[in-house]
C-alpha cells in the first residue's frame, strides 16, 4: 500500500513539474523531450491504475508515433518560438482572469450537481471484475463485438481523412524524374549496347 | 461466441461503403478521364442504395448492432431526401468541374463517402454513431470546401469551415459527455428510459442538451452558430456549394430531430426554448441581412439561414404534426435549391463565372426559359402560393399553431414578407432591367433536366401534395410510435 501510493506522488510528481516544463522550456526540442517525460509517467499512473493496455498504448502510440512527429516538426520548421512567446507575460493576467471565470463556474455547475437515481446501474459499457479478464481482452470484446459497427465508421473517417490529405496535397509533376523499375527490368542488352570490333590504330 | 449482429437493415449503408471503395480502385487504376466514369457510377451507386433503402424498410422500427442503429419509417423518408440531393449534386457538378480543371476522380467519391456519412447520421440511435457519422460527413465536407486548392477562397473556406466544424464537434461531445456522464446511457432508448423515470432535469443534464444543440445548431447553420456559412458558401466551388446547401442540412437536421424527441423527448420543456430562440433568430437573420447581398451565392446563404429558421419553428412544436412540417419543408426546400444553383451554375459569361446578381439583369430576353424557372423558384422561395413552397411554410406554421407557439408563428409570417423583397428583387433584376451580355449555352442535358425537373415539381406540387404530405405523416409517424 505505501510502496504504491510512493511510487503514484512520485509519478505525479515528475509528471506535473516536466508538464510546467513543456510550456516554460525555452529550446522547443527541449519542450518535446519534457513532453515525453510525462507521456512516460503518465503511462506509469496507468499501470498503477490497472489499465496496462492504456499505458503501453500511451508508450507506443504518443511517445514512439506523436512525440518523434512533434519533434520533426519542430526541427524541420523554421518557426521563432521566442517571437511566439513575446506577448505571454502580456497578455497573463487577462489569461489567469479568464481561467478563474471558468473555474468558478465549474464550481458553480458541479455544486449543484445531481446524479439520476439510478445512472450507476445504467452504464453502458461497466467494466468486468479484473480478476477474471485483463482489459486488453475486455476492451477487445466491445470493441469487435458491441461496438463493431462504430469501429468499422472510424475505419471509413480514416479513409476519408487519407483521401483528403491526398487530394489537398498530391501535385503532379510532370519534370520530376522517377524510377521506373518495370522499364529498368525489361531493358533488354541488345536494344542499348552496341558491340564494335575496334581494330588498332582506327577509331570507330 | 458472440453472434453476428442483423446486417439486412444496415445494407444500403454496407453498400455505398464498398461501392465508394471499389470506385476509389477504379479512379486509381483507370489512369485517364477517369472522372466522368466515377461520377456516373457514383450516381448509380447512389440510386441502387436508394433502391437498397426502400428494400430494407420494413413496417416496424429494426434496432441492430447493438442498439446503435436504427430503421424507421423516417430514417427511410430523410435517407431519400439525401440519396437525391448528393446525386444531383455530381450530376450538377459533373461540367462545371472539367470546365474549372478541378476533374479529379475524388470529387465524386467524396460526395459518396459524406453521403455515407449523412445516412449513417439518419440513423444513429446512439450518440457516439451520431458522432460517428457526423464527423465522416464532416471531414469530407472539408476536403471538398478546398477542393480548388490553388484559389485563395477555396482554401480559406475549407481551412474556416474545418476550424469552425471541429469547434462545433468539439462542443457536441462535450455536451454528450455531460449527458453519459449523467445518465449513464448513450444509447437513445436507454436515454429515453432513463430520463423519462427522472423526475424533471438537473442542471447538468441541461448544460449537456444546450451544448449538444449548440453543435448540432452549427451543422445545420442556425443562428447564433451561422457565421462560417457565408464565407464557406462564397469560398467553396459553386457545385460544392450547391451539394452543401441540400443534403448536408437535410442529414443534419433528421438528426436533430431524432435526438430531440427521441431520448431527450420527454424534456420538451427544456430544448423547446432553446429551438424557438434559434429559429426565431434564424428568420429574422436570414430575411435582413440577405437584403444587403449583391453575390448570388452568399444571398443564398444566408437564404438557406432562413428556411432553417422555418424548418426549426416544426421543431420547436414537438408534435407529430410538426415533425411532418419538416419533412415536407426539406423536400420541397432540396427541390427549390437544387433548381436555384442550377440556374447559378449556369450564369457563365465568355466561358466565366459570374456571381453577381446584377448579372441576371434582363435574362427574360436573353434567356427566357432559364428566367422564368428562376422566378418559380424564387416565387417558391418567398412562398407564395400556390407554389410549392408556400405549403412548405403552411404545414410548419400549421403545427406551430396548433401547439400553441403563436408568436413563433407570428414572427414567421413577419419575416417571410421581409425575405420577400430579396427574392422578388431578382425577379425584378431579370424582367424589368436592361439586359447585359448573354449567358452562354448551351447549358448541358443533365442541367436542362434538372431544371425543368425542378421547376416542374415546385410549380405543380399544389396539384398533388397529398402523396409527399401522406408520406411524411407515416414517416414521423414511426418517430412517435416507440
Amino acid at each position: 500500500m505505501i510502496i504504491s501510493g510512493l511510487a503514484f506522488y512520485l509519478f505525479s510528481i515528475i509528471a506535473v513539474v516536466a508538464a510546467v516544463m513543456v510550456i516554460s522550456a525555452r529550446n522547443p526540442v527541449h519542450s518535446v523531450l519534457y513532453l515525453i517525460v510525462v507521456f512516460f509517467n503518465s503511462a506509469a499512473l496507468f499501470v498503477l491504475m490497472g489499465a496496462e493496455f492504456l499505458a503501453l498504448i500511451l508508450v507506443i502510440v504518443y511517445v514512439g508515433a506523436v512525440a518523434v512527429l512533434f519533434l520533426f516538426v519542430v526541427m524541420m520548421l523554421d518557426i521563432d518560438f521566442t517571437e511566439l512567446r513575446e506577448g505571454f507575460l502580456r497578455y497573463l493576467p487577462i489569461g489567469l482572469v479568464i481561467g478563474l471565470i471558468l473555474l468558478v463556474e465549474l464550481f458553480v455547475v458541479i455544486g449543484a450537481w445531481a446524479f439520476a437515481s439510478d445512472a450507476a446501474n445504467q452504464i453502458a459499457a461497466p467494466a468486468p471484475p479484473a480478476d477474471q479478464v485483463d482489459n486488453t481482452l475486455a476492451l477487445g470484446r466491445l470493441l469487435y463485438t458491441d461496438y463493431a459497427y462504430l469501429f468499422q465508421a472510424a475505419g471509413m473517417i480514416l479513409l476519408v481523412a487519407m483521401i483528403g490529405a491526398i487530394v489537398l496535397t498530391l501535385r503532379h509533376r510532370p519534370d520530376t524524374k522517377r524510377q521506373r523499375v518495370a522499364e529498368q527490368v525489361a531493358r533488354r542488352p541488345d536494344e542499348v549496347l552496341d558491340v564494335r570490333k575496334v581494330n588498332p590504330g582506327e577509331g570507330i | 461466441m458472440t453472434p453476428v449482429p442483423d446486417l439486412f437493415p444496415a445494407l444500403p449503408e454496407i453498400f455505398l461503403a464498398l461501392a465508394a471503395m471499389a470506385l476509389l480502385m477504379v479512379g486509381v487504376f483507370q489512369r485517364h478521364d477517369a472522372t466522368r466514369m466515377v461520377a456516373t457510377l457514383s450516381v448509380l451507386a447512389l440510386a441502387v442504395t436508394g433502391g437498397l433503402v426502400l428494400f430494407v424498410e420494413g413496417d416496424a422500427t429494426v434496432v441492430t448492432f447493438n442498439g446503435l442503429f436504427v430503421v424507421d419509417g423516417f430514417a427511410t423518408f430523410m435517407k431519400l431526401l439525401v440519396l437525391l440531393g448528393s446525386a444531383l449534386a455530381i450530376i450538377m457538378s459533373l461540367d462545371f468541374i472539367e470546365r474549372e480543371h478541378m476533374a479529379r476522380f475524388e470529387y465524386p467519391v467524396l460526395i459518396v463517402l459524406a453521403t455515407l456519412g449523412m445516412l449513417m447520421m439518419v440513423s444513429a440511435n446512439d450518440l457516439i454513431a451520431l458522432y460517428m457519422g457526423l464527423e465522416l460527413q464532416s471531414l469530407a465536407l472539408y476536403v471538398m470546401a478546398a477542393f480548388r486548392r490553388d484559389t485563395l477562397r477555396s482554401s480559406e473556406a475549407g481551412l474556416k469551415y474545418f476550424v469552425l466544424g471541429a469547434l462545433s464537434s468539439g462542443m457536441l461531445l462535450y455536451g454528450a459527455s455531460m449527458v453519459y456522464g449523467f445518465t449513464g446511457a448513450t444509447g437513445f432508448a436507454d436515454l429515453a428510459a432513463q430520463l423519462t423515470a427522472a423526475d424533471g432535469a438537473s442542471i447538468g443534464l441541461v448544460v449537456g442538451i444546450v451544448f449538444v444543440a449548440a453543435g448540432v445548431a452549427f451543422k445545420i447553420s442556425a443562428v447564433p452558430f451561422h457565421m462560417w456559412t457565408p464565407d464557406v458558401y462564397e469560398g467553396a466551388p459553386t457545385p460544392v456549394t450547391a451539394f452543401f446547401a441540400v443534403a448536408p442540412k437535410i442529414a443534419a437536421i433528421a438528426m436533430f430531430v431524432r435526438l430531440l424527441v427521441g431520448p431527450f423527448g420527454e424534456l420538451v420543456a427544456q430544448w423547446q426554448q432553446i429551438i424557438i430562440v434559434a429559429s426565431i433568430l434564424s428568420m429574422a437573420l436570414g430575411a435582413f441581412a440577405a437584403i444587403a447581398q449583391n453575390n448570388i451565392k452568399r444571398l443564398m446563404a444566408y437564404s438557406s439561414i432562413g428556411h432553417i429558421g422555418y424548418a426549426l419553428v416544426g421543431l420547436a412544436a414537438g408534435t407529430d404534426a410538426g415533425v411532418r412540417g419538416v419533412m415536407v419543408y426539406m423536400a420541397i426546400y432540396l427541390a427549390m435549391n437544387v433548381g436555384t444553383f442550377a440556374c447559378i451554375l449556369c450564369m457563365r459569361v465568355n466561358g466565366r463565372m459570374v456571381e453577381g446578381i446584377e448579372d441576371l439583369s434582363g435574362l427574360s430576353r436573353t434567356n427566357p426559359m432559364m428566367a422564368v424557372a428562376l422566378a418559380i423558384f424564387m416565387f417558391s422561395m418567398a412562398g407564395i402560393p400556390p407554389l410549392a413552397g408556400f405549403f412548405g411554410k403552411l404545414y410548419v406554421f400549421m403545427a406551430a399553431v396548433d401547439a400553441g407557439l403563436y408568436t413563433l408563428a407570428v414572427i414567421g409570417v413577419v419575416t417571410s414578407v421581409v425575405s420577400a423583397f430579396y427574392y422578388l428583387r431578382i425577379v425584378k433584376l431579370m424582367y424589368f432591367d436592361d439586359a447585359l451580355e448573354p449567358f452562354d449555352r448551351p447549358i448541358g442535358r443533365g442541367m436542362g433536366v434538372i431544371l425543368v425537373g425542378t421547376g416542374l415539381f415546385t410549380l405543380f406540387f399544389f396539384v398533388a401534395p397529398a402523396s409527399l404530405v401522406g408520406a411524411a405523416s407515416r414517416a414521423a409517424a414511426t418517430l412517435f410510435a416507440g
